[in-house]
């Protein structure tokens, strides 16, 4: 069996692989193999999740069309169940969103903005990339055809910025990582050599770990990190290696430990270095609103739009939510199922009546949202291309804006490209939020200007999106503090007699869109078993 | 809702204008807020949901008005609801004790409200105990 496995996985997908051990072998053999292999999992997501058997004429009614509304919605339908959305917007998604040319977007206080982007260029105005351990929500970009392609995280060759630091001269994050790494391996080695490490490492270690950092810190044979081939290679050249007479290097000068550590911009060194930031990460193709948009689409039966949920009553036999026509206007109305999945975000859900028990109750009122704010800006060149030799991926400053990214598709295209030209959050995004659009816009151009000064000429038209200000999520994500997960989350996550919540907010992975598929996959399960066993 | 205020996005307004926020602005990225006056506070941090006017905003959820706000007849209610947040609105304990006490006595004597006793350090420093720290989480 072993030899079959070993051959299969070359060419076969997982799900080929195990139909083929389960004839060899029988369904039992299949079944272990399944879980061995699940056990290596990066995630609670089960490609192998499905739900059937609902009883006969069973509803249930859903609240929000974002991802865990529609993944619920997807999920019960296919198991049997009579399901309905109602939300609030006139675009299935939520948060999951593109702003593309043509577009307008009123914020709260009545501020449009018509966005003026090019064919084909776009803002991702909430969530942008997808962690390849993020198995749900990619599972579902696979079912629904969206084409991914690979978002650039970490880029060497991007910058790290601070205003005080190298009179103001980004630095690029290459340099910074590699003199950070090469100075700390140098007094390491140095405390090691001078015996000064003895009670912590053995002598049989101390001579790897020499040959280690070494390695890891790009030293030379005396164990230092100094101006030379080593190091170059690491951080760049004054004159970059080449072919004939030119190609002669020269090396460039690293700069001293002190000089990084008062600069601060070893602060972003480990940028990439969680799992969600780590490689492989990915985007969708055109724009991170293409997930929601195909999703909406294939539900679309049974998704009414702009219809804003302002009362959630239960009873003994099911869940009326009363809803008004934003369009149309008229008397409110109502909408009836027999249990209620509801993800419309608790920043929201913290201002509607509905029936629940008061530890429900006190859980929604517990999560504040968080403030983060993205502007988008488009360039008239990819000067950051043609120019910086920058591809992708992102630039860290002490600025205000707090980041550059750079566009991780269409890499060598003639013409215009769209900058994310900040994307703050905590007290910074606070204050970007207290701007008009275009203040926000003026000053994430003035801003990178002094990183980039190509924005001075090249800069066409922004938009700028202040999650507080977003009318149908009142913030960014569910910040839970520690102490109110320690209360709440048990308390949020229950079946309350007819209603469960789902969403990002019920969730331990908040503000990413695998919390909301999870927690949407976790609510619907409880509630199938709930329907089905009692 | 109000009317719609149409932003040619295409058009950099003055430069000069944005200088003063961006300055300003800057010296928050380390996290805090550097405004001294109730008026800045209001205008660079509360104003982003409770609106230039005060007078709050709605969509499919709402920031109510502090704009002629009888609750804020009662000193420590908004000293509370910053110094702790409430529901939608998180807690701004990251002002400091003179911040609370500039801004709640500037809320409560403009945008037709002109409630008298007003606020003192000493009485925001006997609630801090009970502030809610806010963490600042990353989004993703
Ligand atoms: C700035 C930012 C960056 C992010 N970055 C990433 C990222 O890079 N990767 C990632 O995976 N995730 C990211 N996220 C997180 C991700 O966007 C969310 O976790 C996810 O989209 C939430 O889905 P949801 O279904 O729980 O909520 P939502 O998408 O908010 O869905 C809730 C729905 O309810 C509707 N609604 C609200 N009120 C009512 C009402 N009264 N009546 C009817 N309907 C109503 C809303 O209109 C909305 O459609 C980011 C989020 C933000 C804001
Ligand atoms: C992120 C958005 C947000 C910000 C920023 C914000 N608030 Fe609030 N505020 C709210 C919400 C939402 C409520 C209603 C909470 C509730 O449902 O009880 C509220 C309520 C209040 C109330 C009570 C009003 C009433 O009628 O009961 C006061 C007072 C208040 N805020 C003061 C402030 C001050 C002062 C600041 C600035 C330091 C501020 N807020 C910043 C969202 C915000």
């Amino acid at each position: 069996m072993s030899v079959i496995a070993d051959d299969a996985t070359q060419s076969m997908s997982r799900r080929e692989l195990m139909t083929l051990v389960g004839k060899v072998a029988g369904t039992a053999a299949m079944y272990q193999m399944m879980s061995s292999l699940a056990l290596a999992a990066n995630s609670t997501f089960d490609k192998r999740f499905s739900l059937s058997g609902a009883p006969k004429g069973a509803s249930v009614l859903i609240l929000g069309a974002g991802l865990a509304g529609m993944v619920a919605a997807y999920e019960l339908q296919k198991a049997g169940y009579k399901v309905q959305i109602l939300e609030y917007n006139n675009r299935t998604g939520g948060r999951n969103w593109s702003l593309y040319g043509g577009d307008t977007y009123t914020e709260l206080g009545g501020i449009t903005q018509h966005v003026q982007f090019d064919k084909g260029l776009y803002l991702n105005p909430g969530p942008w990339r997808l962690p390849y351990n993020h198995q749900g929500i990619l599972h579902y970009c696979q079912m629904l055809g969206v084409k991914l392609e690979s978002f650039n995280q970490a880029n060497y060759a991007a910058y790290i910025h601070s205003q005080n630091a190298f009179g103001g001269k980004p630095q690029r994050y290459r340099t910074v990582k590699a003199d950070f790494e090469g100075a700390v391996a140098e007094l390491l080695s140095k405390s090691l050599q001078q015996s000064q490490l003895d009670q912590a490492v053995t002598k049989e270690d101390r001579e790897i770990l020499l040959q280690a950092l070494r390695n890891w810190g790009a030293l030379d044979q005396n164990y230092r990190y100094v101006k030379g081939r080593a190091s170059s290679s690491r951080r760049g050249f004054d004159h970059w290696p080449g072919g004939g007479l030119d190609g002669e290097p020269t090396y460039s000068e690293p700069v001293a430990l002190s000089d990084i550590l008062k600069s601060g911009l070893w602060g972003e060194i480990a940028a990439n270095d969680g799992i969600p930031e780590q490689p492989t990460l990915f985007q969708p193709v055109g724009g991170m609103g293409v997930i929601g948009r195909k999703f909406g689409e294939l539900l679309k039966n049974v998704i009414r739009l702009n219809s804003k949920v302002v009362e959630i009553k239960q009873d003994e036999t099911g869940v009326t939510a009363t809803y008004v026509d934003t369009v149309k206007g008229g008397p409110p109305q109502t909408a009836r199922g027999d249990w209620c999945v509801c993800t419309i975000p608790a920043s929201i859900l913290s201002q509607i009546p509905m029936n629940v028990s008061p530890a429900m109750q006190q859980a929604i009122y517990a999560i504040p949202y968080g403030a983060s704010c993205k502007v988008g800006l488009q360039m008239k060149r990819r000067f950051w291309e043609e120019d910086e030799d920058i591809y992708g991926g992102i630039t860290y400053t002490d600025q205000m804006n707090a980041i550059i990214a750079y566009p991780n598709t269409d890499y060598f295209s003639k013409g215009k490209g769209v900058l994310l030209g900040a994307y703050t959050f905590g007290p910074n995004a606070s204050i970007f939020t207290s701007m008009t659009p275009q203040e926000r816009i003026n000053a994430a151009v003035q801003m990178g200007a002094n990183i980039h000064p190509q924005y001075r000429t090249e800069f066409e038209t922004g938009v700028a999106v202040a999650w507080h200000r977003v009318p149908w999520t009142l913030g960014c994500q569910g910040t839970w503090s520690e102490d109110a997960r320690a209360t709440h989350y048990k308390n949020i996550c229950q079946i309350d007699g007819r209603i469960v919540l789902a969403g990002e907010h019920v969730s331990m992975i908040p503000a990413w869109q695998e919390g909301a598929v999870t927690s949407s996959i976790d609510a619907i399960t409880r509630l199938h078993q709930r329907i089905t066993k009692g | 809702m109000k009317h719609p205020i149409r932003v040619a996005t295409g058009v950099v307004c003055t430069v000069a204008a944005v200088a003063g926020i961006v300055t300003a602005a800057n010296a928050q990225r380390r996290g805090g807020y550097n405004f001294a006056s109730g008026k800045d506070i209001y205008e660079h941090v509360c104003q982003g949901c409770h609106m230039a006017d005060a007078k709050g905003a709605q969509g499919a959820g709402a920031y109510p008005g502090l704009a002629s706000n009888r609750k804020l007849q009662t000193p420590l209610y908004p000293v509370l609801i910053v110094l702790r947040g409430q529901k939608a609105m998180p807690s701004f304990s990251a002002l400091s004790d003179e911040q609370v006490v500039e801004v709640v006595n500037y809320i409560r004597t403009n945008f037709g409200n002109s409630y008298p006793n007003a606020v003192t350090l000493d009485q925001v420093k006997g609630l801090r105990a009970r502030a809610v720290q806010q963490q600042a989480q990353r989004p993703g």
